[in-house]
């Protein structure tokens, strides 16, 4: 059996959108420390449902780091201490008895508050729609080994793919961006042969949408770097950007 | 037997799927936009049929439980998915994959779905590359291949240790773009909690808006389930902790037959168990089995030293002794069930004495730890994260945990269900994988039904139905108004037993007594034992369950508590399936059956057949059991080795 930990939870409560929210403490005691922060969180709850009192809402599906559905701050990180680890994969032998941890959800305009610790992330549906895909009519694939792609394509194209869409980028940044979010998106098709008909659309309608959403400007602070779980780089960024401005550019003289 | 007729066509095998296709009904592309498709489940099935029905130009409205397709739990599927490619010329073909799923499931599968899954799957991983998939590739810029369980060909193809993510958000980015074209309108967190069927016909949904709690009826002309699989009825599984048997439970209930509950797939290579208050188990990839090698003590005294002391000669590699040809590749209920002799028989290891080492020592010192790295690394790095231990270093410690289920609702060649309009696709049908099934073989099996199968099958029941607006089944017919005051009525009654369990320890308490008694052995006395506790829980559960928060809202304990009461009821039926199967095939191990070494005995004579199971409104209990024969015209019935 492991160790176990005491700790002191400040943790949000919002009931809805438009009721105001607040910290409120709970202790959590007797916390083994092989169990993750999420089954941390299963054992509040249930001393919390022994007493009458709601559990809190918080978003999580697959528990093992992939399907990104799990978002919490934690002492004010996106994801909480461990470095490419998201929260449902944080465990709690990285906690000290006696802490004091503040639950948050991810806060930014674009994400709204729906209750406790979840938020609405359908905005990334919205700029994914908008290009985030390649017309491949199915059924009309050609061999998959016809057009040979070197390996070091194929591994950088994977890098950016490996974005699990939580938004922990956008929670972290004090702009909200969803910059790093977006240039894996573009840049994963944007390396690969298959991408290349719908390049320069793609860019340029994605990057318009997540203006659209009300996400904010990139001004390199790294901060979603820091955070992601899927360590993607910033130099997606990068080619983000250099993408953009040649895409805008060919808009500009309406090639696409 | 007219009740279970499979419509399989006639012909040779080699040809039925053609011909099928050039037989079914056609609808022409400009009536196709007058026909309504309510896809539920947003997965590699749910999500690649939504996505094909709108490119070919169908009204789609798709639904799934979490807040964005993407998340399905496809999502985490780490290993691979197989095609019969033949890639690396090692004598890949058809026939070979067809051959080894019907004999990988224990000659328990319908050969024409197997042999037309194996015929498509070369276009699955075409289909993908197109969308994007960035697939491992070898240096000269080709697809690459690796080797999984149950075979002796590199069929594989895998996209890092996250196939199934790269796979999904392939569809899910063909599903965007037809959400964009507006051929699709997606429904995030919605739960489906009934079906609805009119004058024999499913013509329905109702779900619960899972952020407002508002009971929704939604009208179409055909109903397609893609929702998964019930793992979760044991409480620990790999699945995630929304996957449930809701969906395809309800519709069980207003009609669909639930074929070969029992089968399930315990996976051989998951981080065991380490407390009670364990949410749910962690599948380390049987890729893995490639280069590591499974062993345990051969002394029970050795089990508590550190596994540095134990020397070679005192370790038991049982799955290489046990089974020369196939190894540590041998197939997954053959591997799981020698891990757990190996604990029953003293030897396992780790605090618990339950579980088993995986050892990559002589792939590292014959590879080198960065090969081994390259091909693993974020396998061993999740080990690490979960279990704090360095794999590079110590043996990993592994044990079976349960993964995935075989049973479904039952369908017909097209999909269907014996409820007409009801297509079931991926693993919430029974369809592909008998009572085993392969690694690499659900990816290859959800995105056939979902890309290639139902958008050709589907047509045939829909040119039966009427075309124009004015003949349809609309949500003011009298059954959807029932059907969500019958929602409405259940979920007000959840909130208001008010008792003193939480919904959670119900769940777990079900989930151990079937991981007893109906898990990895199952005997007619522990079946009967769990027989009889099942209804005493779900009593309980009615009587004395605390279900706090409003139905108006978000409210996770609501949504559980109604998962957990289908549980409650589906198990029971998973064991009465359990009992009356009186041999052992595949994942079904039942004690009194079995050779004198151990291995599974099957019984061709009685049980060469799939059990399709007709619920009883009165009482589980009562459910009726029919059967469809399996006919094998092409494959030979033999006794399963891998010896
Ligand atoms: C950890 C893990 C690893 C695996 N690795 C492999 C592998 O390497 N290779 C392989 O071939 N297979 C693997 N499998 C198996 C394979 O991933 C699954 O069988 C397959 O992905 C299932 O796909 P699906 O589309 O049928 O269902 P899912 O992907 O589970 O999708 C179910 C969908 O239904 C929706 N849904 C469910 N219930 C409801 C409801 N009541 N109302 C509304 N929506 C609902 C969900 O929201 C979701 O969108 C693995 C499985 C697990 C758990
Ligand atoms: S870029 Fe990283 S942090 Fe942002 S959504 Fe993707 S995985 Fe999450
Ligand atoms: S719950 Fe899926 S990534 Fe955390």
């Amino acid at each position: 059996m492991s160790d176990t930990i005491n700790l002191t939870l400040k943790v949000w409560r919002q009931p809805n959108a438009s009721t105001p929210g607040k910290f409120v403490e709970y202790p959590a005691k007797n916390i083994p420390t092989d169990c993750s922060f999420l089954e941390m969180l299963d054992i509040v709850n249930e001393t919390l449902v022994a007493q009458n009192i709601e559990p809190v809402a918080f978003d999580h599906d697959c528990r093992e780091g992939i399907c990104g559905m799990c978002s919490l701050v934690i002492n004010g990180v996106a994801h909480g201490p461990e470095k490419a680890t998201t929260t449902c994969q944080l465990h709690m032998r990285h906690f000290k008895d006696g802490d004091t941890v503040y639950v948050e959800p991810w806060r930014a305009v674009a994400f709204p508050l729906i209750k406790d610790l979840v938020v609405d992330r359908t905005a990334f549906e919205r700029i994914q729609q908008a290009g985030g895909y390649i017309s491949a009519r199915n059924g009309s694939a050609p061999d998959s080994n016809s057009v040979p792609i070197p390996k070091q394509n194929a591994d950088c194209a994977m890098d950016a793919a490996a974005c699990i869409g939580c938004g922990a980028c956008v929670a972290a940044c004090p702009n909200s961006s969803a910059m790093l979010f977006v240039s894996a998106k573009v840049s994963h098709l944007a390396l690969l042969p298959q991408g290349q008909p719908e390049r320069t659309r793609r860019a340029v309608k994605m990057v318009k949408t997540m203006d659209a959403e009300g996400f904010g400007n990139c001004t390199n602070y790294y901060e979603c770097e820091a955070v992601c779980p899927a360590e993607i780089k910033s130099s997606f960024i990068s080619m983000l950007n250099r993408e953009y401005v040649f895409a805008a550019a060919r808009e500009a003289v309406s090639e696409i | 037997m007219a009740i279970l007729d499979s419509k399989i066509p006639s012909g040779p095998i080699e040809k039925k799927w053609e011909k099928h296709k050039f037989e079914s009904k056609l609808i022409n592309p400009a009536n196709r936009r007058k026909y309504t498709v309510i896809v539920v489940g947003s997965g590699l099935a749910g999500g690649a049929a939504a996505a094909t029905l709108g490119e070919q130009g169908y009204n789609v409205k798709c639904f799934c439980y979490q807040d964005s397709p993407r998340r399905a739990h496809s999502i985490a599927a780490q290993g691979g998915i197989n095609a019969a490619k033949n890639y690396p010329n090692d004598g890949d073909s058809v026939y070979r994959l067809f051959y080894d799923t019907v004999k990988g499931g224990d000659f328990r599968a319908r050969e024409a779905n197997v042999y037309r899954l194996a015929e498509v799957s070369s276009a699955i991983i075409d289909q993908c590359t197109a969308l994007g998939v960035p697939f491992a590739r070898e240096y000269g810029g080709l697809l690459a291949n690796r080797s999984f369980g149950g075979a002796q060909v590199s069929r594989t193809f895998y996209a890092r240790g996250q196939t199934g993510q790269q796979l999904l958000l392939g569809a899910y980015s063909a599903l965007s773009r037809q959400i964009a074209a507006g051929t699709v309108k997606m429904f995030p967190r919605s739960e489906m909690l009934d079906l609805v069927v009119v004058d024999g016909h499913a013509k329905g949904i109702i779900v619960r808006n899972m952020i407002t709690g508002k009971i929704e009826a939604h009208a179409a002309d055909t109903v397609v389930l893609a929702t998964g699989g019930y793992g979760n009825v044991f409480y620990l599984s790999t699945n995630a902790k929304g996957c449930n048997v809701t969906a395809a439970w309800r519709a069980h209930k207003k009609g669909a037959f639930f074929a070969n509950p029992c089968y399930t797939q315990i996976h051989p290579t998951c981080i065991p168990v380490h407390g009670d208050f364990q949410s749910k188990l962690t599948l380390m990839s049987e890729s893995l089995r490639n280069d590591g090698r499974v062993w345990v003590p051969k002394k029970k005294e050795d089990c508590g030293k550190h596994p540095s002391e134990i020397p070679e000669a005192d370790r038991d590699y049982y799955l290489e002794r046990k089974y020369p040809s196939f190894g540590n590749l041998a197939p997954r209920d053959i591997s799981s069930r020698a891990a757990k002799e190996a604990c029953d028989d003293g030897r396992g290891v780790g605090s618990t004495r339950q579980s088993v080492y995986l050892d990559f020592a002589d792939a590292i010192s014959r590879l080198g730890e960065n090969t081994i790295r390259e091909r693993y690394g974020n396998l061993f790095d999740m080990y690490h994260k979960i279990t704090a231990e360095d794999a590079y270093k110590v043996p990993m410690r592994i044990f079976p945990a349960v993964h995935y289920t075989m049973g479904g609702l039952w369908v017909d060649y097209n999909l269907m269900s014996n409820l007409p309009g009801l297509h079931v696709a991926g693993e919430a049908n029974f369809s592909d994988h008998g009572a085993n099934r392969l690694g690499a073989s659900a990816l290859m099996q959800g995105l056939s039904d979902g890309y290639f199968v139902l958008p050709s099958t589907i047509s045939n029941y829909l040119a039966t139905q009427p075309r124009e607006a004015s003949q349809k089944v609309t949500v003011d017919h009298p059954e959807f108004k029932k059907a969500v005051a019958e929602v409405e009525a259940r979920t007000n009654l959840l909130l208001s037993i008010k008792g003193k369990r939480s919904v959670d320890s119900f769940h777990r308490e079900l989930g151990l007594l079937l991981w007893e008694n109906c898990g990895m052995a199952r005997s007619e006395e522990s079946l009967k034992k769990a027989l009889a506790q099942i209804p005493v829980i779900r009593d309980e559960f009615w009587k004395n369950v605390n279900v706090l928060g409003s139905a108006n809202d978000l409210n996770q304990s609501l949504e559980m508590a109604g998962r957990v009461a289908d549980f409650l009821e589906f198990a029971e039926l998973m064991c009465l399936d359990a009992l009356q199967r009186e041999e052992s095939c595949g994942g079904h191990f039942r004690v009194e059956h079995q050779f004198p070494d151990g291995e599974a005995k099957r019984d061709d004579e009685k049980f060469a057949h799939v059990a399709a199971w007709e619920h009883n409104t009165e009482d589980v209990s009562k459910s009726v059991r029919h059967v469809e024969p399996l006919n094998y015209e092409n494959v030979h019935l033999a006794v399963r080795s891998y010896k």
